[in-house]
């Protein structure tokens, strides 16, 4: 149960039946990092977390706590902490029992365990609930006593398993913030799980993204935003234009292609070769309207739905070849507006198709036909 | 609130007794209140009334003939001896097998139909298969013998163990029916969460499911309890109906039927759900010590 200075996952695999869940993960996770295990949902990442944990055998592969293996103990001698995403507080036990329920499984003096308790229950806020049973707090408070109730026997990895999903928008960004501040005034190593590309963003020190049980890119939150692995992270990473396109010039880390008539300059992500198929990933926030300056890859194109969210307008708009775009812009533009639109090369990412790559997937022109 | 004008507190009734849940979806509760006053109320008061009518004495001598016989007043402790048991027994047994079984696993349904198998019996059927398994001459007492584990047979019917046998064969499948359907009401993640903070399975039992099951527990012995306290069938067929299985309701039976005085059969049968109101109540009493709410379970 000591600390460790690393932990090693070896090509952790899990299969339910003849269903492969999570294939032949590595992982290295250093003490103190905070790592985002992110992916829609069926992706395998609450599949890694129980494996980690130990509440799922593995079906081949090995996990190690520097020179110890640790994957065939069971998940009371693994030390980790967990907090669940129904948070799995126990109903018949008060907040306090809740939380010093750890300590009591380790046999620590009562005196310790007492002031370890009140520290736990100071630092999530809870002094005033310590004898009200889970039921009489709200979704929030609940929340901080799972957290407080993880991390109170000072766990060498905390695992959390969407603690946020079930809390508000407004709370959630409350409990976002506390998680990462806990995070840093405890030095805790912590494996997160989640589908909110956002929330893994502003929490992790690094993320790993997960489809149908294979990772598909591990890197910092910045390098996972501005540069996707593949289509389907850029997809993941809020790339909301993906558009079917053909190679037509290859220059190097430049590629121009052709997609729906139009004739776009990006940057090529992975090898590609010259009439090879390709997705063409765009940020909504990348697509200029009437910018000035910015000449390359333009686009004119109509208006067609726009929602109000704030401080800017996120916008349908098709071109006139049929190209279905999403933007999101500051000015003020109405349904039926003709706009120019712009996309800088250097934020015009060009991936390599794949077999997934169909039209329902893709923000197509094909769409455009009917 | 302005005053009502004409025609309108009419409404206003009506929709102060709906939002109160009185409106006209309460017919449909009629048939089962005809059926509970016509079945259970009104044969309940015909019989309090009628135990304070004997057919000599004050209204309470048939109570005081009971109770001054010692021959009927111990089949009180007769029954509950047998009763009280059985339904501990069927409760306690039923615990660790649905454990076991409340995940999902090949063959469930197969394990779980064997079990509650017992249930379609019937008492004679269950009696007349004690004799033939557990009699003087049946194959248990004909195993012992061979492999000369005893010089004469066992006597393990006709007497307290039979009855008590039957109970238990009988009561087992409620009392598992009902623990399992307790048990999967209790998320099963508080036991995972439990087993992350370092809880064996020992402890995991003990301290979380245990606690949360035992209100469950409870009202499965009660009704266990009630189950075997009327006892009648099988303490005639494989008891010792004169003798040390002559239980309460046998008492009431022979006063009906044998001696035909009606109001001190009725009698007993006060006297009888009284036993099983205070053992109830005990019970019940107890069961308010638990948390009592929410398990987060899908039950």
């Amino acid at each position: 149960m000591s600390a460790f200075t690393q932990l090693r996952l070896d090509g952790v695999s899990r299969r339910f039946g003849g269903q492969a869940a999570l294939t032949e993960l590595d992982l290295t996770i250093e003490a103190g990092e905070f790592i985002a295990l992110l992916g829609p949902s069926g992706c395998g990442k609450s599949t890694a977390l129980n494996c980690l944990a130990g509440l799922l055998p593995l079906t081949a592969g090995s996990i190690w706590q520097d020179e110890r293996r640790i994957d065939t103990l069971p998940p009371e001698r693994r030390g980790f902490g967990m907090v669940f995403q129904s948070y799995a507080l126990f109903p018949h036990l008060t907040v306090r029992a809740n939380i010093a329920f750890g300590l009591r499984m380790r046999r620590l003096p009562k005196e310790e365990t007492r002031r370890r308790t009140e520290e736990a229950v100071r630092l999530v806020r809870l002094e005033d609930h310590v004898d009200k049973l889970p039921g009489q707090l709200s979704g929030g408070q609940q929340q901080r006593v799972a957290i407080a109730r993880a991390v109170v026997f000072e766990p060498s990895l905390v695992l959390m398993d969407e603690p946020l999903s079930n809390l508000d928008a407004k709370l959630r960004l409350e409990m976002r913030t506390e998680i990462r501040r806990l995070h840093q005034s405890l030095g805790l190593t912590t494996v997160y799980v989640t589908h909110d590309q956002e929330e893994a963003l502003s929490l992790a020190d690094r993320l790993v993204v997960l489809r149908e049980g294979r990772v598909q890119q591990i890197g910092s939150p910045r390098e996972l935003h501005t540069r996707p692995a593949n289509w389907h992270v850029a997809d993941f990473m809020g790339y909301r234009n993906l558009w079917r396109g053909r190679v037509e010039q290859l220059d190097g880390a430049r590629a121009t292609v052709e997609s729906s008539g139009h004739r776009l300059l990006g940057e090529v992500v992975g090898g590609l070769q010259t009439r090879a198929e390709v997705v063409v990933a765009v940020r909504p926030e990348d697509i200029r309207v009437d910018g000035p300056g910015e000449t390359r890859n333009a686009m004119s194109a109509t208006v067609e739905v726009v929602e109000y969210q704030g401080r800017e307008l996120a916008a349908e708009a098709r071109t006139d070849t049929g190209l279905l775009l999403h933007l999101r812009t500051e000015q003020r533009i109405a349904p039926g507006d003709q706009v120019k639109l712009a996309v800088d090369p250097r934020r015009l990412l060009v991936y390599p198709a794949d077999a997934s790559a169909q039209p329902d997937r893709l923000t197509d022109a094909s769409a455009a036909t009917r | 609130m302005s005053g009502p004008g004409p025609g309108r507190p009419l409404t206003h009734w009506r929709h102060r007794l709906a939002e109160r849940g009185v409106d006209r979806q309460l017919w449909l509760l009629v048939p089962a209140l005809v059926f509970v006053i016509a079945l259970f109320l009104y044969p309940f008061f015909y019989g309090l009334t009628l135990s304070f009518q004997p057919t000599t004495g004050g209204p309470f001598s048939d109570y005081v003939r009971f109770f001054s016989d010692s021959y009927e007043r111990g089949t009180i402790w007769i029954t509950l001896r047998i009763a009280l048991p059985a339904a501990l027994l069927n409760v306690l047994a039923a615990v660790p097998i649905a454990y076991r079984m409340r995940g999902r696993f090949r063959g469930k349904r197969l394990v779980t139909t064997l079990l509650v198998v017992p249930i379609t019996l019937g008492t004679v059927l269950t009696a007349q298969g004690l004799l033939n398994f557990l009699g003087p001459t049946g194959w248990f007492n004909r195993i012992l013998l061979a492999s000369n584990l005893v010089d004469e047979p066992v006597r393990l019917t006709h007497n307290y163990w039979g009855v008590f046998f039957s109970l238990v064969i009988t009561g087992f499948p409620f009392a598992f029916l009902l623990v399992l359907s307790y048990l999967s009401g209790i998320d099963p993640t508080l036991e995972r969460a439990a087993a992350t903070l370092g809880a064996d399975w020992r402890r995991r039992f003990t301290r979380i499911t245990l606690p949360l099951l035992m209100p469950g527990l409870a009202t499965t012995f009660c009704l266990t309890f009630v189950l075997a306290f009327s006892v009648f069938p099988s303490a005639v067929l494989v008891g010792n109906p004169a003798g040390e299985t002559r239980v309460i309701s046998l008492a009431a039976y022979q006063a009906a039927y044998e001696q035909y005085d009606y109001p001190y059969a009725s009698a007993i049968a006060m006297i009888m759900g009284f036993v099983e109101l205070v053992i109830i109540a005990v019970v019940l009493a107890a069961r308010g010590r638990f948390y009592t709410g929410s398990t987060g379970g899908k039950g």
